[in-house]
């Protein structure tokens, strides 16, 4: 059950996409979100699902992880369909009771269902193909400039890598002491909701304290190793564009300008 | 009174690239009061296959009995399963969450529905029966040693009465007093009520000295079943896979080359001592 959350689970294979910079994906996937949100008609939402769908076919990722992590929004899913199928004002399509549905809001929903989709996808095919280590590295590396301001960039993403590399630990964790519990007869399946909020204590509190433990030894661990933020570090992989970092590029490019011009028609 | 697992298959992550086959084919008859000791490797599936026994995981295919009734039916009451087989994980002490030791080894019995006092009997049972002592009963389970946080995670699962003891690894990280000590206890325990205990260890040594019957497991299925002093007679195959049979296995081998007139399925160091002596004066 717990184990179907794909966020920041790293899908290990050989592609193309997987050696590519984290920089390129990261980019590629922010423009594709940007995209879904510039096309007026149908039309452009086909490119944009062709150009995911080649994505997909070049990361040699099993289609069904990408849909496992679609389970997690099915419900903001379902809400945004049915408050824009029947909120939207317009011309009346079908009326039972009070309930309209009218053709805008039918386009309106077609559409948010569409980019949501699409988006959740996009985003899962970076965080399938990238381990976090890369993400963030290729964060730090763009966000670079806004050291100017003061912001402590380096320490922002070694927080992130962080927190992604326990999302997994913790789940294990949560896993464990669940089982071990269970086999003391916590029943966290029935009753009430604040019976149902009761029965969690046993999972939390352990939890929490594995989680202090393992935060504790981790900083220890660090400093133990002379780790005292960025200041003068340097990386053992640093990360350079190559031939076909520069080739992604292009090739999101060229779905831009084919979507925009397709989808604004 | 018994557990009986018949053609138990289990498979992690079916239809995934990252599909394992944990338990290949496992039959076991687990009969009433006996002190079973499962060995593997790490990853051989010993805990896959303890998890099994009270129903935490439902096997890919096969059928296992507690009692003459199988586990997976329909109207089978698994909360009553996990009552009468009691697990304790590895790493016991992570599971602990009360104020006091005390009501954390409660939680067990309490959630069987028994009455409050009939609860507290039990806890305070348990505690002793784990040999922690009374002044420690109302501490915060959280400022106790790691030997003595284990104690306390092992009486919450007692004190649930079980008839099926299992216990994953349970010296794991304690130092040699401590282990004994538990390991010890242990055994006591299984005299004094006659409980069925299965102990999962990596060590030969741990169980050597206390189990009646010994299940050697690799990579998902049982290589060896049987009585300790057949099982170390193994002691080369054992090896190949990463096991090893206790120290003294070895030294009698060795002895035994060199011509000493020693008995090699010795399994506990009283044992070994008592013969080399024997075999010396006879020498002599």
């Amino acid at each position: 059950m717990l184990r179907d959350i794909t966020l920041g689970q790293y899908y290990q294979t050989e592609s193309v996409i997987h050696k590519l910079d984290p920089r390129v994906k990261l980019g590629g996937t922010l423009l594709y979100i940007v995209s879904l949100f510039f096309f007026k008609n149908y039309l452009g939402y086909v490119v944009a699902a062709l150009f995911l769908g080649i994505v997909i076919k070049l990361s040699r990722v099993p289609f069904k992880f990408m849909v496992r992590g679609m389970k997690s929004i099915i419900m903001l899913l379902m809400i945004t369909v049915v408050f824009n199928l029947f909120l939207t004002p317009g011309t009346p399509l079908i009326s039972v009771w009070k309930l309209t549905i009218t053709a805008e809001g039918l386009k309106l929903a077609t559409t948010m269902a569409i980019r949501l989709v699409l988006l959740i996808i996009g985003s899962s095919v970076m965080t399938l193909t990238t381990t976090p280590n890369n993400l963030t590295d290729g964060m730090e590396k763009m966000m670079r400039p806004l050291k100017i301001f003061k912001v402590p960039v380096h320490e922002v993403a070694m927080m992130m890598s962080i927190a992604l590399r326990f999302i997994p630990i913790l789940l294990e964790e949560t896993d464990k002491i669940m089982k071990a519990q269970i086999a003391r007869g916590a029943d966290f399946e029935s009753g009430n909701l604040i019976k149902r909020a009761k029965a969690l204590v046993p999972l939390l509190v352990p939890l929490f304290i594995s989680a202090f433990r393992r935060a504790n030894d981790l900083a220890m661990a660090m400093e133990a190793r002379c780790y005292r933020g960025g200041e003068g570090r340097t990386k053992m992989k640093p990360l350079v564009y190559k031939k076909r970092d520069y080739l992604g590029y292009g090739f999101v490019v060229i779905y831009l300008v084919v979507g925009i011009f397709v989808g604004r028609l | 009174m018994s557990i009986i697992l018949d053609h138990v298959n289990y498979i992690y992550g079916e239809d995934t690239a990252l599909m394992v086959k944990a338990l290949n084919d496992i039959c076991l008859t687990i009969p009433k009061g006996q002190f079973i000791g499962v060995i593997g490797h790490t990853g051989s599936g010993k805990s896959t296959l303890m998890q099994h026994m009270n129903g935490l995981i439902k096997a890919t295919s096969g059928h296992i009995y507690f009692n003459g009734e199988d586990i997976y039916d329909d109207d089978y009451d698994l909360k009553k399963l996990r009552s009468k087989v009691g697990l304790v994980f590895q790493y016991p002490e992570h599971q602990l969450f009360e104020m006091d030791v005390f009501s954390d080894v409660c939680f067990g019995p309490k959630n069987l529905g028994l009455e409050k006092k009939e609860v507290e009997l039990r806890a305070f049972d348990a505690l002793r029966k784990v040999g922690l002592p009374e002044d420690l009963f109302y501490q915060s389970p959280f400022e106790l040693s790691g030997g003595q946080k284990r104690r306390v995670a092992i009486a919450g699962v007692l004190a649930m009465k079980p008839e099926v003891l299992i216990l994953d690894e349970p010296t794991a990280g304690l130092d040699p007093k401590g282990r004994d000590e538990i390991l010890g206890q242990i055994k006591q325990l299984q005299t004094e009520t006659g409980m069925t205990i299965i102990l999962v260890s990596h060590s030969m040594e741990d169980v050597a000295e206390y189990v009646d019957r010994i299940i050697v497991m690799n990579k998902g299925s049982v290589m060896y079943d049987d009585v300790p002093k057949k099982v170390f007679a193994h002691y080369k195959e054992l090896e190949q896979v990463g096991l090893a049979a206790p120290q003294v296995t070895y030294i009698m081998h060795a002895l035994h080359e060199k011509g000493l007139d020693v008995k090699v399925d010795a399994t506990t160091i009283e044992e070994a001592a008592g013969d080399i002596v024997k075999a010396l004066r006879g020498k002599a």
